[in-house]
């Protein structure tokens, strides 16, 4: 089989640091590559070398294409000769419709004159090979995450892509929609597109791959062929971390006592569609030292059960009682949430966990500046003491706590919100996906934190879509599906399966 | 504490040499350095007319309500929103004033309380529906300026009103009294400023040593000193040379006083804190507990006080109130928070700053007038000023 694509040699430096070192990666004439590695590795920026962001000149080595060195100046280089990128943030316009979005910048026009009628029949043929049942004129923002990376691909299929590049494609996918597109890829390897899959999860790789190149520190460590057998996921770690991953959870003997926090029949209203029911009559309770989950599928409505609990940050017309050591409590606003010792660590931190232009300490203060001032004055050197303590405590790699947090990476921007809200000093500790986006090395050390926090007697509801970590972390897993709870496993009787089952049987009544 | 933060922290802070630490902190001096640049052109083409102690009081009264204004606006901007009536509020509460003393024979103090209050209402009506009812600021405050430029015309049937009472005239006009008798010579200014430059040094030296225990980043000493050395010589300078006209005017100290205020404020206090979180990020900051909305609302009460005030002291140095007062005033408040590095998206900006910006304005148009310069050429000068330091601040960002 002849290489469509080989790297050869290839060094990027920023000022300062060497990110690409002589990387290498040849891939196949309609193969799936996957390209794997921790974060920092250098996948991205390997790939925004090849798709000409950084210009020819700006780096060293070769780019050889369908047998001819190429020399992009730019993106519109690469994608002429059908190298397309999609990258993990979704680069659509939401307020347009699919049919502008897929043809934006590359209009079905004449003269400047829009053939509407011609980009409608091509959007539906497109639609039809990516299985997308959507009407052409639907506008993006209506449709949910899944959808819109499908309306990307089909942009990328609308430009007669050769060589496919998806960043991270099923990060905020549920499983269904993962598998579909999973299957998509296989489905174009078939009509001879390659394609290379950048992707935390392991299990999709093996899946679907037939080659896997391991990045680390800039460097290509190994390219694993999986077509002559298959490689397994501890493999594919040991070549990522440089080490054998004994466990991929800590380990923890839990140390259970009586019931912290009550949940009784809480329900939600969605904000702006007063008359859907988007949380339905919750009950759950959480036990001291105890690590409990919630399992479902993307928009099972966790993260809004979660947050409508967490001072009515989601929702309308909530109802439902909450009660403390027995007590019922007042969790009406964040305020009251967080004096009643509840916290709530986000899925989303750049959103809604941090302020990114502000340092790790402001950041690390937030929710109790209190904790740090006489009256309304912040004792600064006080507040100091607080975010070092934090800072080694939690392992945040930074130079200083006066480091803007916009500029660390996933894995410590999130112990940078573990951080704010442990200093709140919480009984009952909500997390929300903790680890997404976070690289096998960095999950490692939250789990530890999490164990941590258990053991030191606090209750922890961990929400989280990757069924492996629920079950090697939790005490209890909750499973819920369309607002409700339908069921819960101690962790003795759970099981992927058990999990699915329940959830595909919900959903068929 | 752990103690091995702190070493470790040493170890990750090497010594920092003056080019470095200036070079890092460009954005904090770089401000003031183009403001002493600018006095020293002016003074230089004036042929030192711009430094003389009556120009200089001038320059002070001149500038007082803007920088006033700016403190507000400051707050205002970093929580990202903008303020575009004060201009009018200037207008409404000026004319107010002059209608409670001069036709309806308040005396100056209730006056002055009552058009206090009146301003922190406007802000009020206005932060109510920017704070709960997400109306754009820029749409609320635009509403506002037409609103208040209407009923300021209203309120005085379209004529000035004056002259005031010499109590209230006072503080504009007023110097703070001789108590040492120097004839021909202020000491009181000396002794004020030499008072307040002990004060500044004491303060920094004790946060310096505090900095230093606890291995925070400082500036090197040598810059330290440098610093404060400077800071002192041109404080002291500035009130010998008032202090050989008639001492230092009221509104300067008024003026000393809110901006002193203003940077604890911003710098020290929680409230100040969660208004830099609010404008950084909203939603992370109201997940965190903090009451957006009310704070929104209070930045906008604290404008319009402020914008009061400054109604009352641009009234008081007019000894007039017409219907023109205060026409502008906004844009040069909100060009000065921006000359002094604020972000127009929140969360970034300094009171020192915005004082600073103010000042960069003041100066130019003192220096313009002295020269000659012609109103529009001024304006066209001002506006260019405005974008080369914006610009010169995004792309310093970008590095």
């Amino acid at each position: 089989m002849n290489a469509i694509l080989e790297m050869r040699g290839i060094t990027k430096t920023f000022p300062g640091v060497k990110a690409l070192d002589n990387v290498n990666i040849t891939v196949k004439a309609g193969e799936i590559h996957a390209l794997v590695g921790e974060n920092g590795a250098g996948k991205s920026t390997l790939m925004k070398v090849l798709s000409g962001v950084y210009p020819h000149g700006s780096y060293s080595g070769s780019i050889v294409y369908e047998g001819e060195e190429r020399r992009f100046k730019g993106i519109a280089d690469s994608e002429s000769l059908g190298i397309i990128i999609i990258h993990q943030e979704l680069a659509l316009v939401p307020l347009l419709s699919i049919a502008e979005n897929i043809f934006l910048g590359n209009e079905q026009a004449k003269y400047g004159v829009i053939d509407w009628s011609l980009a409608y029949s091509r959007t539906k043929e497109l639609l039809k090979v990516v299985g997308l049942n959507e009407s052409p004129d639907t506008l993006v923002t209506n449709l949910g995450v899944g959808k819109q990376q499908l309306v990307e691909i089909a942009k990328a299929l609308s430009k007669k892509v050769k060589l496919l590049i998806l960043d991270e494609p099923t990060a905020s996918l549920n499983e269904k929609d993962s598998d579909a597109l999973l299957n998509l890829l296989l489905q174009f390897k078939a009509q001879g597109i390659s394609s290379i899959l950048i992707s935390h999860k392991l299990n999709e790789i093996s899946k679907v791959a037939d080659a896997i190149t391991v990045l680390r520190d800039g460097g290509t460590v190994e390219t694993l062929d999986c077509r002559a057998q298959a490689v397994s996921e501890d493999r594919i770690i040991r070549g990522m971390v440089g080490r054998t991953m004994e466990d991929r959870y800590p380990r923890r003997e839990p140390k259970i006592g009586e019931i912290i926090l009550q949940v009784e029949n809480w329900s939600a209203y969605h904000p702006i569609h007063t008359h859907v029911q988007v949380v339905k009559n919750i009950n759950l309770n959480i036990r001291r030292g105890e690590i409990v989950g919630i399992a479902g599928l993307m928009g099972a409505g966790r993260t809004e059960f979660a947050m409508s609990l967490f001072g009515r940050s989601y929702g309308q017309n909530i109802s439902g009682r909450v009660m403390l050591h027995g007590k019922p409590i007042d969790v009406s606003t964040v305020e009251k949430a967080v004096a009643n010792r509840i916290a709530y660590a986000t899925e989303d931190r750049k959103t809604y966990g941090l302020v990114l232009a502000e340092d790790v300490r402001k950041n690390v203060t937030l929710a109790n500046l209190e904790g740090v001032s006489k009256r309304f004055v912040i004792d600064e050197i006080q507040e100091l003491a607080v975010a070092n303590d934090y800072r080694a405590k939690m392992r945040i790699r930074s130079p200083n706590v006066f480091q803007e947090t916009v500029n660390l990476s996933g894995g410590n921007q999130q112990k940078v919100v573990l951080s704010k809200w442990l200093f709140s000093d919480p009984e009952i500790l909500i997390l929300d996906e903790p680890t997404r986006g976070i690289d096998v090395g960095a999950k490692y050390e939250i789990y530890t934190i999490i164990n941590r926090l258990a053991d030191a007697g606090k209750g922890v509801l961990m929400i989280s879509s990757e069924m492996p970590e629920l079950l090697g972390m939790c005490d209890r897993i909750y499973v819920m599906n369309e607002g409700a709870l339908i069921a819960e496993f101690d962790i003795a009787e759970a099981s992927q399966e058990k999990i699915m089952h329940a959830i595909v049987k919900s959903g068929r009544r | 504490m752990d103690t091995r933060t702190a070493d470790e922290l040493q170890v990750s802070q090497p010594k920092t040499s003056w080019m470095e630490f200036i070079k890092s902190h460009f954005r904090d001096y770089g401000m003031l350095l183009s403001l002493l640049v600018i006095m020293l052109f002016f003074q230089v083409v004036t042929n030192g007319t711009l430094l003389r102690p009556l120009n200089l009081t001038n320059l002070v009264l001149q500038n007082s309500y803007i920088v006033i204004m700016a403190l507000g606006m400051l707050l205002v901007i970093v929580a990202g929103h903008i303020d575009l009536s004060v201009g009018s509020i200037v207008g409404f509460v000026g004319g107010l004033a002059a209608m409670m003393m001069v036709r309806w024979g308040f005396d100056p103090v209730t006056t002055t309380i009552a058009c206090l209050i009146v301003g922190g209402l406007i802000g009020a009506a206005q932060g109510y529906w920017v704070a709960y009812f997400k109306v754009p600021s820029f749409i609320v405050t635009l509403a506002g300026m037409l609103v208040f430029k209407g009923l300021t015309l209203a309120l005085l049937g379209g004529m000035s009103v004056g002259p005031f009472p010499v109590v209230f005239q006072r503080l504009s006009s007023g110097f703070i009294p001789d108590v040492f008798g120097g004839e021909g010579f202020n000491y009181t200014a000396l002794f004020l400023g030499t008072a307040s430059v002990a004060a500044i040094i004491y303060f920094s030296f004790r946060s310096r040593s505090n900095q230093l225990k606890h291995a925070v980043e400082t500036a090197p000493f040598g810059l330290f000193l440098f610093k404060n050395g400077l800071l002192a010589v041109l404080v002291i300078a500035f009130c010998y040379l008032m202090a050989t006209y008639r001492g230092l005017p009221n509104v300067l100290v008024i003026m000393a006083v809110l901006i002193a205020l203003y940077a604890f404020v911003t710098n020290r206090t929680t409230v100040g804190r969660r208004i830099y979180a609010l404008g950084g990020n909203e939603k992370a900051a109201k997940l965190s507990g903090i009451k957006t909305e009310r704070l929104t609302f209070l930045t906008f009460v604290n404008m319009g006080v402020l914008a009061g005030l400054a109604g009352l002291i641009f009234a008081a140095r007019l000894n007039t109130a017409t219907p023109k007062a205060g026409l502008g005033f906004e844009l040069d408040v909100i060009a000065a928070v921006f000359i002094g590095g604020a972000s127009a998206t929140g969360g970034v900006g300094k009171v020192t700053g915005a004082v600073i910006g103010a000042f960069v304005m003041g100066v130019m148009n003192n220096g313009m007038s002295i020269l000659g310069i012609g109103i529009d050429y001024q304006q066209v000068i001002k506006g260019l000023v405005l974008l080369a330091a914006v610009s010169l601040d995004v792309y310093n960002r970008k590095k």
